[in-house]
């Protein structure tokens, strides 16, 4: 039985002030449950973003109520709000956001001494990590040493290297080229089938369906449908 | 070990012209202090020096006497009044005064003659290079430091000149006794000094006081006030004291001297806050990044104050290194800068509290930094 993991009900979110104000959400509900990739996809403005931002705590609704492993983020404040980011998410940027003076170790590293963790087995565990995203040799390397593919590997190793609950990618392909685009998704699915996380990608890009197991396409602030992924509808054939 | 000190050393020496900067104003900064300060402790010890090396237990000064060069002028008649009081061993007379000191050539240079009961082991000159004390009892006999033998025309023991018009012999050179004002020091025995400045023998400037062994100073000094009047028995260190206030607040120059200390603390401490906030500006994404990640505002607050005290720590360096040349370059000199262990901890204090608050402003800066701005990017 999978675990839910994430679950957002009647989320409404309005962006800016006065005249300008608009509603980038709208009664948006959307659960992510353990070992499943999620795609959100849609196309720019749709609200995407930011779905994924209050999903993965940056942002708070306006309307609505999200949990996450089933505590509820409403009255949380930033200190509580960056709380629960640090116990159960972990985030993949489109820029990668790496720490361009911190080798790719010691990127993966940050992730678990902010979390407090310390010590020999935590560069073990960075190591590890390193390894199964397949940069173990590239370990003491600066970003800037690195392809834009392998940073964004970097960038992966550090958001699942504390063993957070979910996943949220924000654009992970978008500046990569096919090849290495493919790659980070095959990574992502890897992560959510075979270590049971809740993956969340966020792309406009549609050729991505075959590594999802759900596609959620959203529109002018609302989920518009939902349909089976690639990656399912794979398992589905096998299994029957 | 945490990340918090890699993370905060790559971040300021990743940029090392905005690092060199950084430096340059803390340096200058606490040099600028340390001088300062440097100066008020010299200033500080010179106008006690004559006190400092008087073998005395208690003063007797005229009653609104603020310095050791205080002119005021006492009645030796109260010499044997205060020797007849219970605990009292000696009272030996001090002089001094401003007077003339004729070259051979003829020119003139103005000096201020200490004088005391060189039998009566008073106050006499120290740290001498040549001559002997004992010397200073032979008819116009003086002692004069080193560092004045250009300003006073002579070279050495047996040089001459005149003071007040009478004929002077150099009997012992002392090293180190500079004034703290430009008039050099002139040390003679009690009647001869009394003739250089032109006093008559029954009176004398101050009066040092030598106890018998055991006697409660506190208690003499009273009874010295209430059976002497127009005079105060103070201890050395409340002289030190009163001149060390007139010296340095009376006339100003200790205001002066910690004015300056200020401004180089608030100059200090505004170009780190700028080149601090500006490095944390070029770093806001990482910052956020840090924040979209789970990092709490606490571990942000230490990545920062530590880029501030390794500034205070390389910048202090720097400044010890040129403040132990300062302090070496002017040991020598009319007001040499003393920079003791004490003021040297303090300064270090000083500077990683100056640091510290310069982060502040950059703290804040990423207070208010929303981790959502990682994802616009």
């Amino acid at each position: 039985m999978t675990e839910r993991i994430i679950e957002a009900r009647h989320v409404t979110k309005f962006l800016g002030a006065g005249a300008a104000q608009v509603a980038a959400l709208r009664d948006v509900d959307l659960s992510l449950d353990g070992g499943e990739l999620t795609v959100l996809l849609g196309p720019s403005g749709s609200g995407k973003t930011t779905l994924l931002s209050i999903l993965g705590c940056m942002l708070t609704p306006n309307q609505g109520t999200v949990q996450i492993c089933g505590t509820a983020t409403a009255d949380a404040s930033a200190e509580g709000l960056a709380a629960i980011r640090r116990r159960h998410i972990g985030f993949v940027f489109q820029s990668f956001h790496l720490f361009p003076t911190l080798t790719a170790a010691e990127n993966v590293l940050l992730a678990l001494d902010v979390r407090g963790e310390r010590g020999e087995q935590t560069k073990t565990k960075a190591h590890a990590v390193l390894e199964r995203v397949g940069l173990a040799h590239k370990r003491g390397a600066f970003p800037r040493e690195l392809s834009g593919g392998e940073q964004q590997r970097v960038a992966i190793a550090r958001a699942i290297v504390a063993e957070p609950s979910a996943i949220l990618a924000d654009e992970p392909t978008a500046a990569l080229d096919t090849g290495n685009g493919q790659a980070i998704m095959s990574i992502l699915a890897r992560i959510a089938h075979e270590r049971d996380r809740a993956v969340l990608v966020v792309t406009h890009d549609a050729r991505l369906h075959k590594f999802a197991d759900r596609i959620i396409h959203i529109e002018d602030g609302h989920l518009t449908r939902e349909e089976v992924g690639g990656a399912k509808r794979q398992q589905l054939r096998s299994s029957a | 070990m945490s990340l918090v000190v890699t993370l905060a050393a790559r971040n300021l020496f990743q940029d090392r012209l905005r690092f060199s900067a950084t430096l340059i104003g803390i340096v200058f900064s606490v040099v600028l202090v340390m001088v300062q300060l440097g100066l008020y402790f010299g200033f500080g010890r010179m106008v006690t020096t004559m006190i400092d090396h008087a073998p005395a237990d208690l003063w007797i000064v005229s009653k609104d006497t603020k310095s050791f060069e205080d002119l005021s002028l006492l009645d030796t008649s109260l010499q044997n009044q205060v020797r007849s009081i219970d605990g009292v061993a000696e009272v030996i007379p001090v002089v001094i005064g401003f007077s003339d000191w004729r070259l051979p050539d003829g020119a003139m240079a103005p000096v201020f003659v200490v004088g005391s009961d060189i039998a009566a082991h008073g106050l006499a000159p120290w740290d001498l290079v040549q001559g002997s004390v004992q010397a200073l009892t032979a008819p116009g006999a003086v002692a004069i430091d080193k560092s004045y033998f250009g300003r006073l025309g002579v070279t050495g023991i047996g040089s001459t000149a005149e003071i007040h018009g009478q004929k002077v012999t150099v009997a012992a050179v002392t090293q180190g006794i500079r004034s703290f004002t430009t008039t050099p020091y002139v040390f003679a025995d009690l009647d001869h000094a009394r003739a250089f400045i032109g006093l008559r023998p029954t009176k004398a400037s101050h009066f040092m006081v030598r106890l018998k062994p055991g006697a409660d100073a506190a208690k003499v000094a009273q009874t010295i006030q209430s059976r002497v009047s127009d005079v105060q028995a103070i201890t050395p260190d409340q002289f030190r004291s009163r001149s060390r206030s007139f010296w340095l607040f009376g006339t100003g120059a200790g205001a002066a001297l910690f004015g300056g200390a200020l401004l180089g603390v608030i100059v200090g401490t505004v170009i780190v806050a700028q080149t601090l906030y500006s490095s944390t500006k070029d770093h806001l994404y990482e910052f956020a990044t840090l924040r979209a990640i789970g990092c709490s505002q606490s571990y942000i607050f230490k990545v920062i104050i530590s880029q501030a005290l390794l500034n205070a720590v390389v910048g202090f360096t720097i400044a010890a290194v040129i403040g132990l040349l300062v302090v070496a370059f002017t040991a020598s000199s009319a007001l040499p800068i003393v920079i003791t262990p004490l003021l040297g901890v303090g300064l270090f204090v000083l500077t990683a509290v100056m640091c510290v608050a310069s982060a502040i402003v950059s703290i804040v800066r990423v207070i208010r930094t929303d981790p959502v701005m990682v994802l616009t990017r």
